[in-house]
Formats: structure tokens, sequence, C-alpha cells
């Protein structure tokens, strides 16, 4: 039987409910909150600030460090343990090789721009929604920037391509892939692309025509909250 | 065929197309690609002629020769102080920027300016690498005593100050304070107690409502409402 219906009732290219906000913490240089579905996502940003230890520092261009944690009560019931572990530690990775093509940090030699991302509460695409919330708290930090990036997980449940998986769909009792994806705005380049799961070829390549739709989707949120936050009164 | 995709005031984000066509020219803050000039910044558009140029709404002070700065010493080196100045790099005061007397070789330093002190100083010199040159040998540059030193975004400053200085002439007045605004966004402010208390929300205000028009009067009148 296909999966033509989805747990939770939306349409296939339909997105979870997604909120967002910009300058959520003021001791930050720049922050935002991005929230799909139940994942919500806290992104606080600090510098260009020097970089300590020195032999991480480079001395042509300022370097970004990502820091990925999921709070202890944000699963499913299970305590997480607070600080790195594995994933985490991959996940930081990525998400700095997501954001890197983006950032000019070319004016700030030796420098380091501190990324800092938690989770409260998580329900499958958190490092999507990490780095959607990145990008805006990095446009917040004033930190230059080629453009935008916007991210949002396709995925393929028994047979169908749909986007932004939750949980239920993620570990819904059949073939599964689940497939995070980064986007630029304005060339569509992909900075972040992983797979869990198997897809046939043609279905990826399906799946990343819609990824452009849906990421275009994040984008309008992304730009509405940060004209937001210096509407006039 | 060029055309013009913002307007003069509007805010951009990052990666956004300000303009089509060969005509324009990228200023501050854009850059071209192909035929078309983006936004590298979260900032106002402002178009003079055929540069569109944006001006940040925030983000991290870069600094420039000749900026009067407020510093903080954080170390004495053989040949002069190490100062912090709320940017990622260190600043350099030498012995002879400091002051036009004579410092012997075996001159204590520390008791000329010592660790921790706040100074207004003016930026001289700046390397490729950032890193910053002072000097205290100008009018109106000294080390601060009393007091509070307040930090603000930098790029906060010109709205603090005001057109001819307005703003900050009319918190002086209202408030009796003396107050010096340095170009990377720390502030002096002395005073009575209650005046620094003044002085103090005024100019946050100023931080927080920086995009608004009319604002002088805004904060005349929060000063006039604490008074």
């Amino acid at each position: 039987m296909a999966y033509t219906k989805r747990v939770d009732g939306r349409k296939i290219d339909e997105l979870r409910p997604m909120d967002a906000k910009v300058g959520v913490i003021p001791n930050a240089d720049g922050s935002a909150y991005f929230k799909m579905g139940n994942t919500i996502a806290y992104a606080a940003v600090y510098g260009p600030r020097e970089l300590f230890p020195k032999f991480l520092q480079d001395p042509k261009k300022g370097v970004i460090r990502c820091h990925y944690s999921m709070m202890p009560f944000s699963g499913s019931g299970e305590r997480i343990r607070p600080g790195g572990n594995r994933r985490s530690q991959e996940i930081s990775m990525v998400m700095n090789n997501a954001l890197e093509p983006v950032i000019d940090l070319s004016a700030f030699p030796n420098a380091v721009v501190d990324i800092f991302v938690d989770l409260p509460q998580t329900d499958a695409g958190t490092r999507c929604a990490a780095i959607s919330a990145v990008a805006m708290a990095l446009a917040h930090a004033g930190i230059p920037m080629k453009d935008m990036i916007s991210s949002v997980a396709m995925g393929e449940v028994d047979g169908t391509v749909v986007a932004d998986l939750n949980y239920d769909e993620e570990s819904y009792p059949a073939i599964v892939s689940d497939i995070p994806i980064a986007m630029t705005h304005n060339t569509k380049e992909i900075t972040l692309l992983q797979m869990d799961g198997e897809i046939s070829k043609p279905q990826l390549m399906k799946a990343l025509e819609m990824a452009k739709l849906a990421t275009e989707k994040v984008y309008a949120l992304q730009k509405k909250a940060l004209l937001e936050k210096f509407a006039k009164e | 065929m060029s055309n013009i995709l913002i307007q003069e005031r509007s805010i951009v984000i990052p990666g956004e197309t300000l303009a089509e066509g060969m005509d324009y020219l990228p200023g501050d803050n854009t850059y071209r690609e192909d035929d078309k000039i983006y936004s590298k910044i979260l900032g106002l558009a402002n178009i003079s002629g055929r540069v569109i140029r944006i001006t940040p709404l925030g983000g991290p002070y870069v600094p420039k020769i000749g900026d009067k700065i407020i510093a903080k010493v954080t170390d004495i080196t053989m040949s002069g102080w190490r100062a912090e100045t709320n940017t990622a790099y260190m600043a350099m005061l030498n012995v002879k920027d400091a002051t036009s007397r004579f410092i012997k070789k075996e001159e204590d330093l520390s008791q000329i300016i010592a660790i921790s002190d706040y100074i207004i100083v003016m930026i001289i010199n700046v390397t490729s690498q950032n890193l910053i040159d002072l000097t205290m040998r100008e009018p109106g540059l000294h080390k601060i005593t009393g007091g509070r030193v307040i930090k603000i975004n930098c790029q906060k400053v010109p709205r603090v100050i005001g057109k001819q200085a307005s703003m900050i002439n009319m918190i002086k007045e209202k408030t009796g304070c003396e107050i010096t605004v340095g170009q990377n966004g720390l502030i002096w402010i002395k005073g009575t107690p209650e005046g620094e208390l003044n002085a103090e929300k005024a100019v946050k205000l100023i931080e927080e409502k920086s995009h608004l028009e009319g604002l002088t009067d805004k904060v005349q009148k929060f000063l006039e409402a604490l008074a």
C-alpha cells in the first residue's frame, strides 16, 4: 500500500507550521528563533571576536564556529545528556560547512564568529531548523553574507516523496529516506545534503526539485521575520 | 535596460537583489554578480546617483584612521600599553603617543595608565590585519577618571550624537552630565548619580529606537518625564 495520506494530514509538499523571530537574546550580537512544527531552535551569534586557541586563527579571513546542542528535556521522554556527543559534533560540522559558502569574513582576519544553537524541543528536522535560525541570527548580527540560507528536510516515505518529515514519518514502518537540504536563495546552490535510508535516483531528483519550492517558503518567513524586527512603529 | 528594485531607505536583507542591469554601481556592502547587484548585509538602502549603498543596521565596529574611541587598557609592555577596543583586535598605545612629557627608561608605566583604566584615544594607524595604533596626544584625549562607561552597538553612534551633535547636547543639558561618545560604541558618562542614570537610560532608549524618525523629540520628552 502506498503512502497517500500523511501521518499528520498534510499535503505531500506542505511544510509544518513555521514561526520565526529575530532578536530574542538581548546579550548576543545577533539572535533568532525558528520553529517548524514541534521542532524549536534558538540561535545566538557572538562576534567577530578574538579567536582562542591561537592555532585555529586564519590570518586571511575570519572563521565561524557552530555549536549545536539539544536540551536535556527536548526529546521524546528520554533525557539527553548535556554537552557534546558524536552526533552533535557532526551536526555542528555540517552546519559550519552549510553556512561557510555564503559568509564573507575577509574583513576580519584572525577573528571568529561563534554560533550557538540550542533546541528546547525536537521532532525531526533539527539541523534544518537550526540552519534556518542561524542564517537569520547572522544577518541580525550584521555579518556580511552573500546570500541567505534556508533549509528543509525532504524524504521518501513508502514510495512517496514528501517535504519536511516529522518524527512519526521518519520512523514509519516501511522504506523511509530522510534528506536534509540547505540551499542559497538566489542561485539555489546546495550547501547541505545528507541522507538516511534509501531512495532511487529519479525520486531523489524529484525531492531536490521539491526542495527548491520548500526552501523558498522558509526564505519568505526568514525575510518577513528580519523585516519585522526593524519595522516602523 | 536597467531598473532598480528597491526604494530609498527601505530595509534589505543579505542576498536581496537591489538592481538589474549595468547602469547602477555597487557601493558599500553590496556586490555585483553578472548584471545584478545584491546586498551583502542587513541594512538600509541608500541610492545616490548611480551608486547603491547599504547602511548596516547592526554589526561589528570596523576601526578607521582618525576615529576617536574609548578603549580599556589590558596589558603593559616594554614600549607602551595594550588596549581592548570592542573589536576582535588588540590596539597599541606607544609611550611616545601617550604623553608629551619625557618618560625615563626605568619609569613605571602603570603610574601613568594602569591596567583596566579606560582611555579616550584616537586611531592613527590600522594595518591590513586590523592591528591598531592609538594616540593620546590630541586635544580632548585623556585617561578617564570617575563616571561610568556603557556599551552600545557602534552602528547607533551617529544617532546618539545626532545632527550637529543635537541629540548628545540635549542629553548633556538635561542631565548635567559630561558625555563622551567613542566611535566604537563605548560611551563615558560623568555627572551626579541621578544624572548619570538618566543619561544612561536615554542612550539605551536611542539604541533601541534608532531606526525611527523624530527621535530627538521622543528623547526630550523621556528626559523631561524623568526630571
